[in-house]
Parts: structure tokens; sequence; C-alpha cells
């Protein structure tokens, strides 16, 4: 299973600029599974995205908006994408300011599909 | 009529320095005679340049040829030698409202009708410009220009909103389903998502969050912080691709800068 996971990942880290691809449990942000480059905290960035994501979607749902299929934090450092899998699980991306958000997205989306 | 242009042309034959030339211009000007009218008023205003009724109906000539840049210029001319003269305020004022200058239009109007305040003409024009001005403050106000912070800017009835650090509404607006006002429970839930943003860029040395952008089956988000204590939240449909809101936040942060600059002054 683990490495079925880590396939679909790997079609997001191969992207130029991706540091790290998760599989996170949305609702307790634990790591379902994770391609990283070395330096990436995993747990914080899982942990981080799983919350973040969380608040986000209260915003949106007020907002009548819907519960959001892609989230994108942009710091002057670097880039957190999420995309919202079945069965509760969060696809992460992390990476640096300038990646490409379009490819990755589509990676992300993919791989999500797939997790389901 | 025809017979007194004819003699009015043999006055004016005979004396080419006669102010006949006004009447005659007119004459020819109302019977749609246009070039004749042009060449009697040059003729008269070479013969009497200072003569600002000749000016006036040139402007009036000018106008009826379509050309409102020279007219517009003629009338001008006329206010430097006469600064009350009402054919030229009413002549300004129609082109100024043809141009949609109503600010301009109200002003020479209200001059002319200083000037003659029987001219039922500028009567009727002034209540037609009034009734536009009060029509399009209407407008603006059922299109949100009574916010006062996004008025003017694209949307600014819907799905733009500022709020505090603390999740209270500054400005803007947000309906939800069935057109109901939601932007009191979306401020609440976006200050804490921008705390968790913040947190999150922090701890994950992102360096200081600059935006974040959200797509949802009803509409897309994009949040940002124009300073370091407020949040900027604008939602479109999904039709509204991430740059374009982007675009459209850059211009709404702008605007939500300067009025809280203004607030501390």
């Amino acid at each position: 299973m683990t490495t079925q996971f880590q396939r679909l990942l790997d079609g997001v880290t191969q992207v130029r600029g991706v540091q790290g691809a998760m599989l996170v449990a949305a609702e307790d942000g634990l790591v379902v599974a994770e391609s990283l480059m070395e330096g990436v905290r995993g747990n914080a960035v899982a942990a981080l995205a799983a919350s973040l994501y969380k608040r986000f979607r209260q915003a949106m749902e007020a907002a009548a908006a819907g519960t959001p299929h892609f989230l994108h934090l942009q710091g002057e450092g670097g880039t957190l994408i999420t995309v919202p899998a079945p069965d509760a699980i969060l696809v992460v991306a992390v990476g640096v300011p300038d990646m490409n958000v379009g490819l990755v997205r589509l990676e992300m989306l993919r791989a999500a599909e797939m997790v389901g | 009529m025809a017979s007194d242009i004819k003699a009015m042309s043999a006055e004016l034959a005979r004396d080419p320095s006669s102010l006949v030339f006004l009447d005659l211009g007119e004459a020819l000007r109302r019977r749609g005679q246009i070039d004749a009218a042009v060449r009697v008023v040059v003729g008269g205003l070479e013969q009497n340049p200072d003569m600002v009724e000749g000016h006036d109906l040139y402007a009036r000539i000018l106008v009826d040829q379509g050309d409102l840049a020279r007219a517009e210029q003629m009338w001008n001319r006329v206010l430097e030698r006469s600064p009350q003269h009402q054919g030229a305020h009413k002549g300004l004022g129609f082109l100024a409202y043809r141009m949609g200058d109503l600010g301009a239009a109200l002003e020479h109007l209200e001059l002319a009708l200083a000037a003659d305040p029987t001219d039922q003409a500028v009567v009727r024009a002034l209540k037609m410009v009034r009734n536009t001005v009060q029509e399009l403050e209407v407008g603006a106000e059922a299109a949100g220009g009574d916010d006062p912070i996004f008025a003017g800017l694209e949307g600014a009835e819907d799905g733009l909103l500022l709020v505090d650090d603390r999740g209270r509404v500054l400005g803007g607006r947000v309906t939800g389903a069935g057109g109901a006002e939601v932007s009191e429970a979306v401020a609440a839930f976006l200050a804490g998502a921008a705390q968790e943003a913040e947190r999150t860029a922090r701890m994950l040395d992102l360096g200081d969050w600059r935006w974040l952008v959200a797509e949802g089956p009803e509409g897309n988000v994009y949040v940002t912080p124009p300073t370091g204590e407020t949040l900027l939240l604008i939602l479109r449909d999904r039709s509204v691709p991430s740059g374009r809101l982007a675009m459209l936040a850059e211009r709404a942060g702008h605007v939500a800068r300067r009025w809280l600059e203004e607030q501390e002054l």
C-alpha cells in the first residue's frame, strides 16, 4: 500500500521546485505517506497543512463557496498546496516560491483521484 | 423668410461691416443652409472680430456641423471676453452633457439660467441634467456605491471584504446562498484561517505569507493581508481564474490601504 501511495506522490515530487509531497489524514494531521527532500519536516507540514485546510474550509463554507478542492498558500520563501482526496485524506505539497503551480496542481488532483 | 434673407443679404452686400450678418447667419442656420451660414458668419467676424455674438453663432453652427471641439473653443473664447455670456454657458453646458461631464454641464447651465431666467430651453436642460445625476447616484448606491472603502471597484457590491485581525468587518460585503449577508461569519472564520496561515508559513520557513487561494465548487477565494492588521477577501464565481483574482486583489488592496491610512489621519 505504502509503495502504491509513494508512486502517486512521485508524480508530484517530479515537478521542478517541489520539495516534498505527502498524504495526510485530514482529521488529525498525521502522515499517511510521504516523499520528501532532506530537511523537510514531514510531521510539521502534515499537521499544519491539515489545520490550515480545516480552518479555511470553515471560511469557505461560511461564504457559500463550498468545500475547497484546492488550497494554495503563498509565502515569500515557499509554497504550500493542499488538495483533498477521498477517505478524509489530503494530498499536500511544499516547494519553492516559484514552482510551477499549474503542473503541481494537475499532479496533485491526479494523485487525489487515485487515492480513492 | 426667404424675402428676409434676400433683404439681409442685400444689406450685407452694401455694407460688409453691418451687424446684420448675425441675423442672416442665424436665419440660414435655421433653414439648414449651413455652408451659406458659415460664409456669412466668417465674413462678418472678419469685419467685426470682437463681436461675441458672432462667435456664439459660429459655435452653434459648428455644433450643427458636428465639430464639437471647435465649438467648445469658440464658446470659451466668448467667455474670455464676456464671462456671463448666456449663449456660451448654454452651449458649453450642452457640450459637457454630451461628453458625460455632468458637473460641468450643471455649472454652465446654472450660469446660463442666472444670465437669463426666462430661457425655457435652459430650464428644461437643467432639469434633464439634474435627473441624470440623480439616477446615476441611485444606481451607484444600488451597486455598492455606499460602501466607504470599495465604492467604484469592480464587484464592490458583493464578494469583497476587509476585516481586522480580530475578525471584525471593516468594509465590503459577502452574501451566501439565497442572497443573505454572511459577512460577519466569514470575517470570523477568516481571521482564524489567516492566523493559521501565518503560523504555517512561519513554522515551515515559508517566510511571510503573501496570499492564499482556494477553489471551491461554488466559488474561488483569494485572501491577502493588505496590512499587518487586516485581511482582504475576494470571492468570485468559479469562472474567474486565480490570476484575475490576484489582479482584483491588488487593486482592492491598494484601495484598502489608502482608506486605512485616511482613518489614521
